[in-house]
């Protein structure tokens, strides 16, 4: 069985440095009001994803699981996607 | 049925690849993505509908002291994962040592969230005030309730594993336990950018 635990820890003290740096960068970039406003909304929403990812993939394990649980575990985000746009439409009528 | 309960885990194991109680955690967080989607879904909406007439959030809510908890909160994931690789590795000292130190995260979280609540209060930004009050309470206090739900089974798997219940390379409660956690924590790292930063 591909089990969690017979797969090689990453580095987790590198992951949450990491993470430390993104969260500070996303401080700096939100504070300083150095970008203007439509680029300073989509580098924290990159910032936002790529922390996620991180802890998504190496604390949650995601890069170790079976590929069939990940497909089940991704299923939801077009889902929630569509949810998003759908409302968002709301704004357009 | 006797010949389930002799070989508990065996038929569980097929499939999907992995033991049950992690299958139905993921599941369960399967649900969680839609039911916090909704909320910053909606929160999105909102807000781009409203545009200039929406508060800007850094000049109510305390940015600093936020951004330190979110990093008490990152802090507490990887103690988590930390426990989760003594229990692994049935290092016990480490395992109790790991998961006492995210209670504690996850607990002060919640006290820094409380006391963000209380004074906020004080200034009179109560969920009436607007809308931007409403969602704000909503989003932070679901999540709140999350992570206290969090620590108070924290502290039951950490009261288990100082009577030994992890002892012998037991790390499934450890690891099911920390994809809960880990996933307060990737939701509040959406939560704090988009309703405190943007």
């Amino acid at each position: 069985m591909a089990s969690a635990a017979e797969h090689k820890h990453p580095n987790y003290i590198a992951i949450w440095i990491y993470l430390a740096l993104l969260t500070g960068v996303e401080l700096a970039v939100a504070l300083l009001h150095f970008l203007p406003r439509h680029i300073l909304i989509g580098t924290l929403i990159a910032l936002a994803i790529w922390k996620a990812l991180l802890v998504a993939l190496f604390f949650m394990h995601l890069r170790f699981e079976p590929r069939k649980l990940v497909v089940m575990i991704v299923s939801p985000l077009p889902l929630a996607a569509i949810l998003v746009l759908y409302v968002l439409r709301e704004r357009f009528k | 049925m006797a010949h389930v309960a002799v070989h508990p885990t065996a038929p569980a194991e097929e499939g999907l690849g992995v033991y049950t109680q992690k299958l139905g955690m993921w599941v369960f967080l399967c649900s969680e993505i839609m039911f916090f989607t909704a909320l910053i879904g909606s929160y999105i909406i909102l807000r781009w509908g409203a545009s200039s007439s929406w508060p800007v959030p850094a000049e109510t809510l305390n940015i600093p002291v936020t951004a330190i908890n979110t990093f008490i909160l990152i802090c507490s994931s990887v103690s988590m994962v930390k426990a989760y690789v003594a229990a692994v590795h049935d290092d016990q000292p480490g395992l109790k040592r790991w998961l006492l130190i995210t209670v504690l995260g996850g607990a002060t979280f919640v006290g820094v969230q409380a006391y963000e609540y209380t004074h906020l209060i004080e200034k009179g930004f109560v969920p009436s005030t607007n809308q931007f009050a409403s969602t704000f309470y909503t989003m932070t206090g679901f999540h709140g309730f999350h992570v206290t739900c969090g620590v108070i089974s924290m502290a039951y798997c950490t009261l288990r594993a100082f009577q030994g219940k992890y002892a012998g390379g037991k790390f499934q409660g450890i690891e099911t336990l920390g994809l809960y956690w880990h996933f307060v924590d990737l939701v509040w790292i959406i939560l704090f950018t988009i309703v405190y930063l943007f």
